[in-house]
């Protein structure tokens, strides 16, 4: 725990450190409710860094098979009904991941925040029974999807608990709430992630990890379009 | 008498041309004018009713809410058993279920790998069945190339679309989209033709398929989003419209449910309702103006002509005619010319109103960007009001130009009828 209040680039560089790994290995499902009911989705993904990410889904049977790929902005679906690789590129990685309130940006997402915001602290909070810093990220380019991120960050354990990502218009467009944090290999990390998409009229999303390997040797050719079929 | 009076405005051309091209003129305009609104509007509503809004349409509540994100989640299900129970209750209107979605359509490269693709919205229609679809939306007019779909899998794709990505006949495309319960869906389609229906929205990215095939697709099986409601062949009535919505409304009463089937008449959907009553006032708007404008023009027309015949006036009065007949006779004067003169404006504005319905004016390169469903070619419609619409107020403008402008008759005292003429 920090003794005095960071700055914002100070305590954005310290979330940093918690989520951000060299490279992530999960098995996750989704709870995505709906206006008839809730649905799970379960899958396994491998990321490194920002820039590659590899996805399968394992259940409920209609996607069971579908693969995802990302290299760079890229993003390559591979469907076992179609035997297709489709590319999704531009505006199409802000549409929603299967139904879900999260967008293939969000799934993909493993960057750093301090190379994309500019941090200021704007107060202070308290949420699941936690202090919190309020901590204000501005986009320092006009690239990033969220313009501006409203967290409250876990004084204690240095992780957003919840997150508010707004348009450059100003609107609001996700909130984020983030909890069942545990250590795992040293780090502190949210398990469970319930997304909002604040433009859908849904119940949110659920985003659940099963387990979690962080700075693990990624399998060989995983990041390949050949991987995908 | 009336050949008279005909033979002096043949003479005497200073007292008929002026007028007569006034009248002809703004009649013209009117006629014009009024076929052309006619003709846009109609154009219009009749492409929103077949392809998107029906004369009436039922969907759930909840849809309702949020109907232009067509949200095929919120979708009627036990959709059958709706058609056939509206069938039984309103025999007389044509019932016909629809799913209208979106999605993205990807043509592949010969690696099977994306070589382009776009966004588009998809109409899910009974092209295979008994229910007249293709015939509605003129399917087999409309078809610029390749053949309508006419086994499972096959889709038509709008020209531009097909333009832009490189679609060819017999190209397979894989559509991704969405499933009414949220799930990712992939499926594989075969273009079996392409269309132009003249309306740059839908031109720009549209996809017509089987409603068997939207409905394998979307998971909707049993189920869709639209139910359209047709109380005609051709136009939408919207008091027709307005008692079957009433009826309907009755008979489904609002039981809380969120998914309880609703009603809405064409105008409550697309905006479409401000846009006939915009259109309708203009109409009223322009035949008043007309009548103002026209009444003053030809009033002062009728007052220079007075002054120009005041001597004749004077000499009439002085050598005993009565003021009322003078009167008369100049009323009489201006409803030929009246006549006339609308006969002219009428002929012309028709004959050009033939043309531009024939031929049409092409506007899809201005309307690029239009997100509204208008036809890209304009085209004016003659009906039987466009044959009085200008006729009559051209008559009638000229006739109260001249009763306004022949009151001067009147103030003339006979007993300075002579000195002036002196």
């Amino acid at each position: 725990m920090l003794t005095g209040q960071p700055s914002g680039k100070e305590l954005l560089s310290l979330i940093d450190r918690n989520l951000v790994a060299s490279s992530r290995v999960m098995t996750a499902r989704m709870i995505v409710g709906g206006a008839r009911g809730s649905r799970t989705i379960e899958f396994n993904a491998w990321t490194e860094g920002d820039k590659r990410s590899f996805s399968e889904y394992t259940s409920p049977a209609r996607e069971k098979g579908t693969k995802m790929l990302k290299l760079e902005d890229k993003l390559w679906i591979f469907s076992p009904s179609t035997d297709r690789i489709i590319q999704i590129t531009g505006q199409m990685l802000r549409q929603s991941v299967m139904g879900s309130d999260l967008s293939y940006e969000d799934m993909m997402n493993n960057g750093d925040l301090a190379s994309h915001y500019n941090a200021k602290i704007t107060g202070s909070d308290t949420l699941q029974g936690r202090k919190c810093w309020v901590l204000r990220l501005d986009a320092i380019t006009d690239n990033d999807a969220y313009q501006l991120r409203l967290v409250k960050v876990d004084q204690e354990r240095l992780i957003p608990l919840s997150e508010e990502l707004y348009a450059k218009s100003g609107k609001l467009l996700k909130r984020i709430v983030l909890s069942d944090v545990k250590q795992i290999q040293g780090r502190w990390y949210p398990m469970k992630m319930v997304y909002r998409d604040m433009l859908k009229n849904g119940d949110g999303t659920q985003f659940i990890i099963t387990t979690l390997k962080l700075d693990e040797k990624m399998p060989e050719n995983i990041f390949s379009k050949a991987s995908l079929k | 008498m009336i050949r008279f009076i005909i033979k002096g405005l043949l003479r005497d051309k200073h007292r008929s041309r002026l007028p007569l091209i006034v009248v002809s003129f703004g009649v013209m305009l009117t006629v014009l004018l009024y076929t052309w609104i006619t003709g846009f509007l109609g154009d219009s509503v009749n492409l929103n009713a077949k392809l998107s809004t029906g004369h009436v349409k039922v969907i759930t509540k909840a849809y309702k809410e949020n109907m232009d994100q067509l949200p095929i989640d919120l979708s009627i299900t036990g959709s059958k058993s709706l058609l056939e129970e509206l069938r039984k209750d309103y025999p007389h209107v044509e019932w016909v279920d629809r799913i209208e979605f979106g999605g993205l359509l990807d043509l592949p490269d010969s690696t099977g790998e994306t070589r382009s693709q776009g966004p588009f919205t998809g109409f899910g229609v009974d092209l295979r069945g008994a229910s007249g679809e293709s015939e509605r939306l003129n399917l087999n007019k409309i078809l610029v190339e390749g053949k309508l779909p006419s086994t499972g899998g096959e889709i038509l794709v709008s020209s531009l679309f097909a333009k832009k990505l490189g679609i060819k006949i017999n190209d397979k495309v894989t559509f991704i989209g969405t499933t009414m319960y949220g799930e990712m869906s992939i499926f594989n389609f075969r273009v079996s033709g392409t269309i132009k229906y003249g309306s740059v929205a839908l031109d720009k990215g549209s996809v017509i398929m089987d409603i068997s095939d939207a409905r394998k697709s979307l998971d909707m099986e049993d189920a869709c989003n639209e139910i359209l409601g047709y109380t005609d062949k051709e136009y939408y009535d919207d008091e027709k419209a307005t008692i079957l919505m009433r009826s309907f409304m009755n008979r489904y009463k609002d039981t809380g449910d969120r998914f309880a089937p609703v009603m809405l008449r064409l105008r409550d959907q697309n905006d479409l309702g401000s846009l006939i009553d915009y259109m309708t006032n203009v109409m009223g708007f322009i035949c008043f103006v007309f009548i103002l404008i026209m009444s003053i023009v030809l009033w002062n027309t009728g007052l220079v002509g007075g002054l120009r015949r005041y001597g004749e006036m004077g000499l009439r009065l002085a050598i005993g005619e009565e003021k009322g007949h003078v009167y008369r006779t100049l009323i009489a004067e201006s409803a030929f010319i009246g006549f006339t003169g609308s006969l002219i404006g009428v002929t012309v504005g028709m004959v050009i109103s033939w043309m531009v319905e024939k031929h049409g004016l092409d506007f899809s390169g201005v309307l690029q960007n239009a997100t509204m469903l208008m036809p890209g070619v304009f085209r004016t419609r003659i009906t039987t009001e466009s044959w009085f619409i200008g006729f009559i107020p051209g008559l009638v403008a000229t006739v109260l130009g001249t009763i306004l402008s022949g009151i001067g008759i009147y103030r003339r005292q006979t007993a300075r009828l002579f000195k002036e003429l002196q």
